[in-house]
């Protein structure tokens, strides 16, 4: 194995191991996609734009897109597959989505879930303005953008301990 | 597979990093966050033979106070430095800057010294280092040195680095005190490159009068540019809103935009004289603010 071209990676992914052997010039979205078989994570532009294939990177949302898989070997990630709970019970994320009508299509979901995710850690009590800074990078081509922040907001109420 | 096939390496030391770059020369591309080069080799526009990961020298990854200012690392995240207390207090400029610079999760691998490396015409941070008068360590086997970001920037995508040239470190001198500051600018939406930029600096006198402006624009010319005819219609001079007006329309005489799909030459024009304006007089309310204090 020329270790220039092909290397042995290692990750946690929702708490998993995965090891494979991936080309270095493989992206992490492809690899997570392809090679381990979560494809919860999407591919949209390829280059960092839609947002749609974000994942946590260390805790951190990063585009998976603009990672080679090889870069990944060692760390912690989180992709949308990881959200619900082992008996399927929803995320309070992926509640608030369902119930405000935050998703048509889907597409972007997964990338706006995990944005979310790592934003509301931070800043467990947004404004709606802060949430459409956090939101920016992912592109939604159904719902106007408007239902996404009201999830985001209920979820954020919901995730402190409060009624929506 | 998108990106072309290259030979990857990822060094674990700056001595291994400057080797491989002295063996590959114009062959290889440096990887540090990968926001724009990633980018250029899912569409396939660069097929460098080698690329030269910095991620695993996390020694490079340092925001630090030092006597002669801030030293900012190869690998500090533009998260990183946008979030450092010492930045948002001795550097505000930096800080308010990168709020601008794509988004959250961009700048959570970006770098700073990427995006000066890379060097597009329309990025905020290299008219913000003109603003802040940064000076760029450069290293290679062959040595270090050392260059204001005013040499640095050549022409668009094209700096000063030699093939075989690391940019190391990015410091920062301190800014005197009485120093207000602010960036705008105005994009197509939020997160997209600048159509044009603006980083203003104003520093009062005892007595209130402007000791010294410095004002750096982007996207109004192949590299980012000082306005010096605004900076020196305003130094020694007592300001209010109208000598600031009067100022900022000089802008024009220092630029000289060119028409593209994004924006005509005469928009880019209209667009520096307004963030010329804005930003000086935000920065002169922060230096009166910073003055009273």
């Amino acid at each position: 194995m020329n270790p220039q071209q092909q290397r042995v990676v290692s990750v946690i992914v929702n708490g998993r191991e995965y090891t494979g052997t991936v080309p270095t010039r493989k992206t992490l979205a492809d690899f997570l996609r392809q090679d381990l078989r979560l494809t919860g994570t999407h591919v949209g532009c390829e280059h960092g734009v839609c947002g749609a294939c974000t994942v946590l990177l260390d805790g951190q949302p990063v585009r998976a897109c603009l990672l080679l898989a090889v870069q990944a070997h060692g760390a912690r990630l989180e992709t949308v597959e990881g959200l619900a709970a082992a008996d399927g019970t929803l995320h309070p994320l992926q509640q608030a989505f369902q119930q405000c009508h935050a998703l048509q299509c889907g597409f972007c979901t997964p990338g706006l879930l995990m944005t979310l995710k790592a934003f509301l850690q931070e800043n467990p009590a947004p404004t709606a303005e802060e949430v459409r800074e956090a939101i920016a990078g992912h592109l939604c081509r159904c719902t106007g953008y408007l239902h996404i922040i009201a999830a985001a907001l209920q979820a954020a109420a919901q995730l402190r301990g409060e009624r929506a | 597979m998108k990106p072309p096939r290259f030979d990857y390496y990822d060094p674990h030391s700056l001595d291994e990093a400057l080797a491989l770059l002295a063996r590959y020369g114009p062959e290889a591309k440096v990887l540090a966050g990968g926001q724009s080069l990633m980018p250029l080799l899912n569409m396939r526009l660069v097929a460098p033979a080698a690329l030269v990961d910095l991620n695993r020298l996390p020694d490079l990854a340092y925001v630090r106070v030092t006597p002669a200012g801030l030293a900012l690392g190869a690998l500090a995240r533009q998260r990183q430095v946008e979030r450092a207390e010492a930045v948002v207090q001795g550097w505000p400029l930096l800080a308010a800057a990168l709020r601008y610079v794509g988004y959250p999760q961009i700048r959570t691998r970006g770098t700073v010294g990427g995006s000066l490396a890379h060097a597009d015409p329309a990025a905020e941070l290299p008219a913000v280092m003109l603003a802040l008068e940064a000076r760029l360590v450069l290293s290679s086997q062959r040595g270090r040195r050392t260059l204001p970001a005013a040499a640095f920037f050549l022409a668009p995508l094209t700096t000063a680095l030699a093939p075989d040239e690391l940019l190391c470190e990015v410091q920062l001198p301190p800014l005197p005190p009485r120093t207000g500051h602010s960036f705008q600018e105005v994009s197509r939406v939020w997160g997209a490159f600048a159509l044009v930029g603006a980083a203003a600096l104003v520093t009062l006198d005892d007595a209130g009068r402007c000791q010294q402006a410095r004002l750096a624009l982007t996207g109004v010319g192949p590299v980012p540019q000082r306005a010096s005819a605004v900076e020196a219609a305003l130094a020694g001079e007592p300001l209010d809103a109208e000598r600031l007006r009067q100022a900022a329309a000089l802008v024009e005489q220092d630029l000289n935009p060119e028409s593209d799909v994004h924006a005509s030459a005469a928009y880019r024009r209209h667009l520096a004289r307004v963030l010329a304006q804005r930003t000086l007089q935000a920065a002169w309310r922060r230096a009166q603010e910073a003055q009273k204090a």
